[in-house]
């Protein structure tokens, strides 16, 4: 009989040397004449821990971390692959404190299963959602989500039900169903570890849109800075035979715009033309993918379509708080001790995340400054780290949740030349439609120039042109690039002086 | 080129917004894409020219150009920032000036809690990557200093 160990397939795994590691297993193996099968499955989501080898024993799996290749001939001789004692040794990794003070509804089965496995994606518990859904018509199964309070988790919180409702309510003879992956905030990779470990999810939730709305044809449109999450939907499509019945998926590669994660510019993009952002309305959900009725949703709001459907509404709302309802994945990124995935309940603090799970930083100086939700979202100075973390709590506070991304700096960080750097992207990645946003850009940067070089005097003129750009860009790209630039000011003017 | 582009226009016959899946063939198989395809591209999908070369500028993944015999992408973004990227890219670039090495940056690998990050050609990726691993990444791809 062979033993069975799971080592991840997870892009962030890889970077830390996982392909390796898996290698010297199975070398050791065959040279100790045991038989293995290793599994490849998604992370866990505890970087720190990666590579997280896992042992199937008959007591539950046995998880040692990190693992490096010189720890492998080591851990055979510990009889890891009995479960035995080493000093890498962490147990039951579920019970971890990380692991076990989350609440994981999306992300739970990610770093759980093997991704390739459709059977074992049924047996953990995947499918139920699709087979309800089956069984209601379209209407319940648009009134299911509408309760919910699934809100879009790309960033704009738009309520999920609602859309979908539209869609349903527009005669077409050909309706789509569109799912955005094009995950380009820094400090996200929720949709990234899902694409990855459990594609099966999105897959099914994309299902079900289809059977909500009327819709038989999906896309997923993934950036081309993802080449494992794509190799990983093709497996699962490819593998996934009558299961969807006649609804058909393909998967689409970006090319590296930002913008094209904008909801619009995205649909331009696969159209085959410039991911131009386009006026609205009419809504994508009137007029969207080749001028047709489109559900347009980021991927771990279809990834929780399926819980919703085989737990039923309420239990989805049931979490959460305020208009908040559900949990949220966030991602805690840059200079932070324990950097990896939370999917809590929407209404924890700022403070937790960054502290209780993340640590404190990694480079052992206090933390400064956080930015969350990506490059259009606001700099959060200390005094604000109370925050609770729910959408209407963050608006209040001139600041935005976007899609989880938490992205901490430590005291060594200069706040106007981040207020650059965002006015910069910008300008790299305005798609050029719009003034404020395409000379707006350029403007910004020499007039933060001109301040970083002593001209104070000119602050006035840059919250005016932030104005500007608030007011009268056409997307979040330029409207949302004032965010950071005048949290940056607001919060840390000093280093404006 | 011409059998390479055939190859890839028969595969995406009837394919609804197809340009974006041959220009990502053309340039997996060439490399970048060259300025003859434009034409040719251009028939087989009943464009204008103008409007190919408009999607091949717009997005920074496309090149017009040959790539070296490796491209290095350093992530820039504010994750691997927080965590010393810009000294990286700096050393990098120094490192690279005389290789055969396509250097570009890249905004988000999505590895956002083990930068800096780099990516070498389409899917080695290396975490946590200071100056002296990028040296020694270097060295194994057989790029003299």
């Amino acid at each position: 009989m062979s033993i069975t160990l799971y080592v991840p397939g997870d892009a962030a795994a890889l970077a830390l040397g996982a392909d390796e590691v898996a290698a010297a297993i199975a070398a050791e193996a065959g040279k100790s004449g045991v038989k293995v099968n290793v599994v490849r499955n998604g992370s866990r989501g505890l970087f720190w821990l990666e590579p997280l080898v896992e042992v199937a024993t008959p007591h539950g799996r046995v998880a040692y971390g990190p693992v490096d290749v010189a720890d492998v001939p080591k851990l055979f001789a510990a009889n890891f692959l009995h479960g035995g004692k080493h000093a890498l040794c962490l147990g039951d990794i579920e019970k971890h404190p990380y692991l076990a003070k989350q609440q994981r509804v999306s992300l739970r089965r990610v770093g759980v299963i093997n991704p390739r496995s459709l059977e074992d994606y049924l047996w953990q518990g995947g499918g139920k959602g699709l087979a309800r859904a089956r069984q209601l018509s379209s209407a319940a199964v648009v009134q299911e989500i509408t309760d919910s309070g699934l809100r879009g988790r790309g960033g704009a919180a738009f309520p999920t039900g609602i859309k979908w409702k539209t869609v349903l309510d527009t005669r077409a003879a050909q309706k789509y169903i569109v799912c955005n992956a094009d995950e380009g905030d820094s400090g996200t990779f929720s949709d990234r570890m899902l694409m990855e470990g459990d594609p099966y999810c999105l897959i099914e939730g994309m299902a079900i849109a289809g059977l909500a709305v009327g819709a038989n044809k999906g896309y997923i449109y993934v950036r081309s800075e993802y080449p494992h999450a794509i190799a990983a939907l093709n497996v699962a499509l490819e593998s996934a035979g009558d299961w969807l019945g006649d609804f058909s998926i393909e998967v689409r590669k970006a090319a590296g715009a930002y913008v094209c994660g904008e909801e619009t510019a995205l649909l331009e993009s696969l159209e085959g033309k410039r991911g131009i952002v386009r006026s609205k309305p009419p809504l994508p959900a009137i007029s969207g993918l080749f001028g047709q009725p489109t559900v347009i949703n980021n991927v771990i709001t279809f990834a929780s379509v399926p819980d919703i459907l085989a737990q039923g509404a309420a239990f989805y709302n049931s979490l959460g708080v305020g208009r908040s309802r559900g949990t949220l994945p966030f991602q805690l990124a840059g200079n932070l001790k324990f950097g990896g995935l939370v999917e809590v309940p929407f209404g924890t603090t700022l403070r937790e995340l960054l502290y209780d799970y993340g640590g404190g930083s990694r480079s052992g100086r206090p933390l400064r400054a956080v930015q969350v939700g990506g490059p259009l979202g606001a700099y959060l100075p200390a005094s604000q780290f109370d925050t609770v973390l729910d959408y209407e709590a963050f608006a209040a506070i001139g600041a935005v949740l976007g899609h989880g991304g938490i992205v901490a700096f430590d005291d060594k960080v200069d706040m106007a030349k981040q207020a650059r750097y965002a006015m910069q992207f910008c300008a790299n990645e305005s798609c050029g439609k719009c003034t404020p946003c395409r000379i707006g850009s350029t403007r910004g940067i020499e007039v933060i120039d001109r301040i970083r070089g002593g001209d104070t005097a000119q602050i006035p003129l840059l919250r005016s042109l932030c104005d500007t750009m608030t007011y009268g860009s056409m997307c979040a790209m330029g409207s949302m690039t004032p965010y950071p630039v005048l949290s940056a000011l607001n919060h840390f003017a000093e280093d404006f002086e | 080129m011409n059998t390479a582009l055939q190859t890839i226009f028969t595969k995406h016959k009837g394919m609804e917004g197809a340009l974006l899946p041959i220009l990502h063939d053309i340039q997996h198989a060439l490399g970048y894409v060259p300025e003859e395809a434009v034409p040719l591209i251009a028939k087989e999908l009943n464009l204008s020219r103008a409007e190919v070369h408009g999607v091949i500028t717009y997005y920074h993944h496309f090149r017009q150009t040959p790539p070296g015999k490796h491209v290095v992408r350093v992530c820039c973004a504010e994750a691997c920032q927080a965590n010393g990227s810009e000294a990286l890219a700096a050393h990098a670039a120094k490192r690279l000036r005389n290789a055969d090495v396509t250097l570009e940056p890249v905004y988000c690998l999505g590895l956002c809690s083990i930068g800096p990050n780099i990516q070498i050609d389409e899917t080695e990726l290396h975490a946590h990557v200071t100056p002296k691993k990028f040296d020694a990444l270097m060295k194994d791809l057989g790029e003299k200093a």
